[in-house]
């Protein structure tokens, strides 16, 4: 499985890269929308994880870019805020089950990413 | 008796403002209630009472003089009924006289006969005789033997002569006399009636007749009794000449001084000689020594008006007893309707007041929960590293020390997680308006802020909502916060060991849900019972109780479309129930649209 991280701070999706790869999970980085959009045209995904809040971009408008470059490719949003523009967009977008508020434990997205990984398989 | 004025006092009596600032209300409402009260009385009642005095004291003048009027008009008229009823017998005897020569009258027969026709035209005549110039009786008629005797040296026989010598008028007034009663030989009140007359020959002879006073008295009395008073007659003596009621018998001195002598009736108030108002009239009878005397008890006359006026008095109390009674009960009404408009807009005030409060803590909190988390996600994300680090690399394994520790910022990271992602949930129930709700998820959503008081209170919640209710349309946010108040005031009401129940269930036929809060708590007493939805009604004194929460939880209640009713037992406990609606329909949602978010 494949995931590509973004998230503006790369504390946090470096850490988070390291720590799915520990696990079996090969895990890609980035922190703005140009270095995501370059990495997904490189290289396939399975499964993109956005920060809903991105500078210059906002997770959602990445999504869309992203579809359009990988069709078929499934997004977990991921958020500090939970406000309710949030909420409502990332509902409509995908679907309650791929929200996810900040901070996540690392059983949660794992399950989470199996998961969505094993529906695709199951359609595919 | 003390619970029942408890139960219908107005409210507004023991009103207090619990509010202040702004939201101070406007009116003392018991000063307010009082000065209409006073106001409305003095307007209504001092006009009545006036014109009641007035009136009272116009009619008692009125009567007063009515009565004194009433008086003359009949001692006036009694006097002409006496004049003509003396004159008559006067009259009869002159014409007899003039009819007759002396020597007619003279012949004993022939003075029987008259004397018969006398009586059987004017009743009444005991005797009648002939008197000649030297004063002697030369006939008579009548019971008694007092032929030949002589009269000249009597007053009336001298005063008669003397009289017509006076005046040299042929008048019959001066040719005839009308003695005082007297008794006589017979002793019977009677008296005596003399003519005079002198005949072309020059000779004076006298007719003279007794009279019983019997029809005089007659006369009299029928006055009397129609008028309720006394009506005799006194000589200028003072002594009574016939019957009196009050003032002593045929013969006796009058007790009250003989009035002066006036050519006409007159009358006067005054007391007679035991103290009782009387009203007097009297009239000399011309030609006559009788002065007529009528004497009316004023106490006797003034009853029936008296009589009317209790009436009019028992009226008046009773009109002074429904007006108080209606002004007091219209002023209550008023101030009270004045009273429950002020407090529904106090209390509306204040339901805007803690909406915007509630808008503003939903910002803050999820500002502060954005902030926090993302610093928080990283600390998780290193101290969830440092952790794999000891899972995987089998060289970082042995130290279960560092684990631990590890372990305990990971757990006090999910920790901060759990407050920032309710902070966060609180906050987009505050904004969220309708939306479709899962009742248990609402009231377990309530119960996670509140389970933490509950262990440390030892109070056992136990909540049963079935999964297959079905979810329905209404504000979250609100009932939310219905269910917020309504445990938190459950906790207020238990001591420790307290137990809570939620039960849902679908109503009767099926359009809501019946949802029950009961506590185990104090209870409320029924005479608050009524009041307990009231704004700044509260039991909780001194223990900074607003007031508010269940007022609040009732408009709330009331503007998802819901109902809300309370059953307590004192000492047992209370039951809130709470009937919400399947299909939403807001009851007045959208005053508060503008103040939400």
């Amino acid at each position: 499985m494949r995931v590509l991280l973004v998230d503006d701070e790369e504390e946090l999706v470096a850490t988070l890269a390291e720590r799915l790869d520990m696990r079996g999970i090969e895990a890609a980085w980035a922190t703005d929308y140009r270095t995501a959009l370059a990495m997904v045209e490189e290289k396939e995904f399975d499964i993109a994880l956005l920060d809903v809040r991105l500078p210059e971009m906002n997770g959602l408008d990445l999504k869309r870019l992203i579809e359009a470059r990988r069709p078929g490719m499934k997004f977990i949003f991921l958020t500090g805020h939970g406000s309710e523009e949030d909420f409502e967009a990332c509902s409509a977008e995908s679907g309650r089950e791929y929200y996810l508020i900040k901070p996540v434990q690392i059983e949660v997205l794992v399950a989470k990413l199996n998961e969505i990984c094993q529906g695709q398989g199951g359609r595919g | 008796m003390q619970d029942g004025w408890k139960r219908y006092k107005p409210r507004f009596l023991e009103h207090s403002d619990q509010a202040s600032g702004m939201y101070k209300s406007l009116f003392n409402f018991r000063r307010l209630w009082k000065q209409s009260i006073v106001t409305t009385l003095a307007v209504v009642l001092l006009p009545l009472f006036t014109l009641a005095v007035v009136d009272y004291s116009i009619s008692r003048k009125a009567l007063e003089s009515e009565l004194l009027l009433r008086t003359t008009r009949l001692v006036s008229n009694l006097r002409r009924t006496l004049t003509s009823y003396l004159d008559e017998r006067v009259f009869a005897l002159n014409f007899l006289i003039l009819d007759n020569s002396f020597e007619q009258l003279a012949d004993e027969n022939r003075l029987k006969q008259l004397f018969e026709n006398l009586k059987s035209g004017l009743g009444e005549w005991y005797d009648l005789g002939l008197i000649d110039h030297t004063g002697t009786q030369v006939n008579y008629t009548g019971p008694y033997k007092i032929r030949g005797m002589n009269y000249s040296g009597q007053d009336w026989y001298k005063k008669l002569h003397y009289k017509e010598q006076e005046t040299y008028h042929d008048s019959i007034a001066m040719r005839s006399d009308v003695s005082d009663v007297f008794l006589g030989f017979r002793m019977t009140p009677h008296l005596v009636i003399s003519v005079l007359h002198n005949d072309p020959q020059g000779r004076h002879y006298i007719l003279r007749a007794s009279l019983d006073i019997e029809q005089l008295s007659a006369i009299l009395s029928h006055f009397e009794l129609s008028n309720n008073g006394d009506a005799f007659l006194i000589n200028h003596e003072g002594i009574i000449q016939t019957p009196s009621r009050y003032y002593g018998t045929i013969m006796k001195q009058f007790p009250l001084p003989v009035p002066p002598f006036s050519p006409r009736t007159e009358v006067s108030e005054g007391e007679d000689h035991l103290g009782r108002e009387i009203v007097t009239g009297y009239a000399y009878i011309t030609g006559t020594p009788f002065i007529l005397i009528v004497i009316k008890q004023k106490d006797t006359l003034m009853e029936t008006w008296e009589a009317a006026g209790g009436k009019l008095l028992v009226f008046l109390v009773g009109s002074v007893v429904a007006i108080v009674a209606v002004v007091f009960g219209i002023c209550t009404y008023l101030v009270n309707s004045i009273h429950q408009a002020d407090q529904k807009r106090l209390a509306s005030l204040h339901q805007v007041e803690y909406a915007n409060k509630m808008a503003s803590i939903g910002r803050l909190s999820a500002g502060v929960a954005h902030e926090i988390n993302n610093p928080l996600a990283i600390i998780n994300e290193k101290a969830g590293l440092i952790r794999d680090l000891f899972t995987f690399r089998k060289e970082y394994a042995g130290d279960q020390r560092l684990l631990g520790l590890v372990d305990s910022i990971i757990n006090s990271v999910e920790r901060c997680a759990t407050i920032t992602r309710q902070l966060l949930n609180f906050a987009r129930n505050i904004q969220v308006s309708v939306q479709k709700v899962n009742l248990r998820q609402v009231v377990n959503d309530v119960l996670e802020f509140q389970i933490k008081e509950a262990g440390y209170r030892n109070i056992a919640v136990e909540v049963d909502i079935p999964a297959e209710l079905p979810e329905f349309f209404s504000d979250r946010g609100k009932l939310q916060q219905v269910f917020i108040n309504l445990v938190n005031n459950a906790f207020a009401a238990m001591k420790e060991g307290g137990r809570l129940e939620i039960r849902s269930r679908l109503n009767d036929d099926g359009t809501g849900i019946v949802t029950t809060v009961r506590d185990s708590g104090c209870g409320i007493p029924p005479e608050n019972i009524e009041r307990i939805f009231e704004p700044f009604f509260t039991t909780k004194s001194g223990s900074g109780g607003t007031g508010l929460g269940l007022s609040i939880t009732y408009g709330l209640v009331t503007e998802i479309g819901g109902s809300i009713a309370i059953e307590s037992t004192v000492g047992a406990g209370t039951t809130f129930i709470i009937t919400l609606p399947l299909e939403y329909h807001a009851d007045k949602g959208e005053a508060h649209a503008g103040t939400v978010g």
